[in-house]
């Protein structure tokens, strides 16, 4: 069949396993161990991982935003990215870390769920998904990869966020918030998302701790991206330009008192 | 920054560690289980490197699981101890050592309870009471003070008497960080018990 031809699927002498994921990575680590980033060979700039982004579970599903600001060695290198992106139907994604390892790894993750779809018919939990790339992360333990993910997804036991970042760690919870400006955006989340909230006020809430964060924080800004996530899958709300939403409030606070 | 404690009574083991779960200085998840049942009788307390932790202890509680399966028995505590301290020991001298510091906890049928304190160096002790991290300097004199060797049963019930609330009242007196809530369990002849979760106020 062309599909397992192109998938390169091993023999089928035995059952396909639950467990057969295909990792190649960690092989190719073997024989090609990193060779920058090292103490003895450092990069020739910092990495560094400004972003904001965050999820949070409420009654009406899971809610992911992001900022859309990719910045390096202290420029904007590009105004407009995806931080936040779909991995299937029922899995948003949001990334944070160094944004090429972000993409690669969304690609194979999302590549990898949906051979298990295919091969078993029914889709992988978010947990299980979660699990899937901490286990493909663990190779790269110590060397300069960095990931830091909150996968938002809705399976069969409803709504779930997990945690997932290159150093190992996979927590699961029902807010998080990511990346450089996230102690911001955890300074509004923490006040003002509450479970029973309407779809609409999770939206604004996320909006708000987004723009506070882009403001504070000099590596996120430009636009914010939401993505709602509910038992029917993502709905995507149109990328918004912070910068409008500035001078408003410059405006208002003006009209006020100073 | 994260704290374990445990001590052995007569009959039981009683075991408690703290609920948070860090990155950097922002406090990620407040209701973390730093506890790994490895079988009826024996839990696992880990702490230590963010990946690390979860990693080397998810390990260890299969090899225990899967123990069982081949041979139809568990591994005693002692056993399961011993186990636990070869692969840190094993992998210590690698290129990927685990920093992990734990406590073993379990109640043998023949032996009786006990409780194994070991270290990101892979030593291995079996103490009467133990504690990791910055909150063991605050607490390990109280132990030293106040453990006797045949603590009354009955204690186990008012937990806010014993000698393990003392410790965590400690810690919210002296320690610079916040701990706002620990878990507590309980191992004697009849297994695992949950005890309620303290949150111990100043």
């Amino acid at each position: 069949m062309a599909l397992e031809d192109v998938c390169k699927s091993r023999s089928r002498a035995k059952p396909a396993s639950l467990l057969d994921f295909d990792v190649p990575v960690a092989e190719c680590l073997q024989e090609n161990p990193p060779r920058s980033g090292t103490p003895q060979n450092p990069l020739p700039f910092e990495m560094s991982h400004g972003t904001t982004t965050l999820a949070f579970t409420f009654q009406g599903g899971v809610l992911a935003a992001g900022d859309t600001r990719s910045s390096c060695s202290g420029r904007v290198s590009c105004p407009d990215a995806e931080k936040v992106k779909p991995i299937h139907s029922h899995l948003v994604a949001t990334s944070s870390g160094t944004s090429a390892d972000c993409t690669l790894w969304k690609r194979i993750l999302a590549r990898e769920l949906r051979l298990y779809q295919l091969r078993h018919g029914r889709r992988v939990s978010t947990g299980g998904a979660a699990k899937l790339l901490w286990h493909m992360l663990l190779p790269f333990k110590g060397t300069k990869l960095c990931v830091a993910t909150t996968l938002c997804g809705w399976d069969e036991s409803g709504p779930a966020i997990f945690y997932v970042h290159s150093d190992g760690r996979r927590l699961r919870g029902t807010l998080f918030s990511v990346g450089s400006g996230s102690p911001y955006a955890y300074a509004v989340l923490d006040q003002a998302v509450e479970s029973g909230m309407t779809a609409e006020e999770a939206t604004r809430v996320a909006r708000e701790a987004v723009y506070r964060a882009t403001h504070r924080d000099a590596y996120s800004g430009n636009c914010v991206d939401i993505y709602l996530v509910t038992s029917t899958g993502w709905t995507r709300r149109e990328r918004e330009d912070l910068k409008e939403e500035y001078y408003r409030e410059r405006k208002n606070r003006q009209g006020g008192t100073v | 920054m994260e704290y374990l404690i445990g001590i052995q009574g007569p009959d039981f083991v009683l075991v408690a560690a703290d609920n948070v779960a860090v990155s950097s200085f922002l406090q990620l998840k407040k209701d973390d289980d730093k506890m790994f049942k490895l079988s009826e009788k024996i839990l696992l307390l880990c702490v230590g490197e963010a990946g690390d932790t979860v990693q080397f202890a998810e390990y260890i509680q299969k090899n225990v699981q899967l123990y069982k399966m081949r041979n139809g028995y568990e591994l005693s505590p002692a056993a399961a101890a011993n186990f636990t301290r070869k692969n840190l020991a094993e992998y210590l001298r690698s290129r990927t050592p685990y920093h992990v510091n734990m406590l073993l906890a379990g109640y043998d049928d023949t032996d009786g309870p006990g409780l194994y304190y070991m270290d990101h160096l892979s030593s291995l002790v079996k103490a009467p009471f133990a504690a990791h991290g910055y909150g063991a300097f605050l607490t390990l004199s109280i132990l030293d003070r106040y453990y006797k060797p045949g603590l009354p049963g009955e204690f186990r019930l008012i937990c806010s008497d014993c000698h393990c609330c003392f410790c965590l009242h400690q810690l919210n007196r002296r320690f610079i960080l916040n701990l706002p809530s620990f878990t507590v369990r309980l191992i004697d002849k009849e297994g695992i018990h949950d005890l309620e979760k303290l949150s111990p106020t100043k």
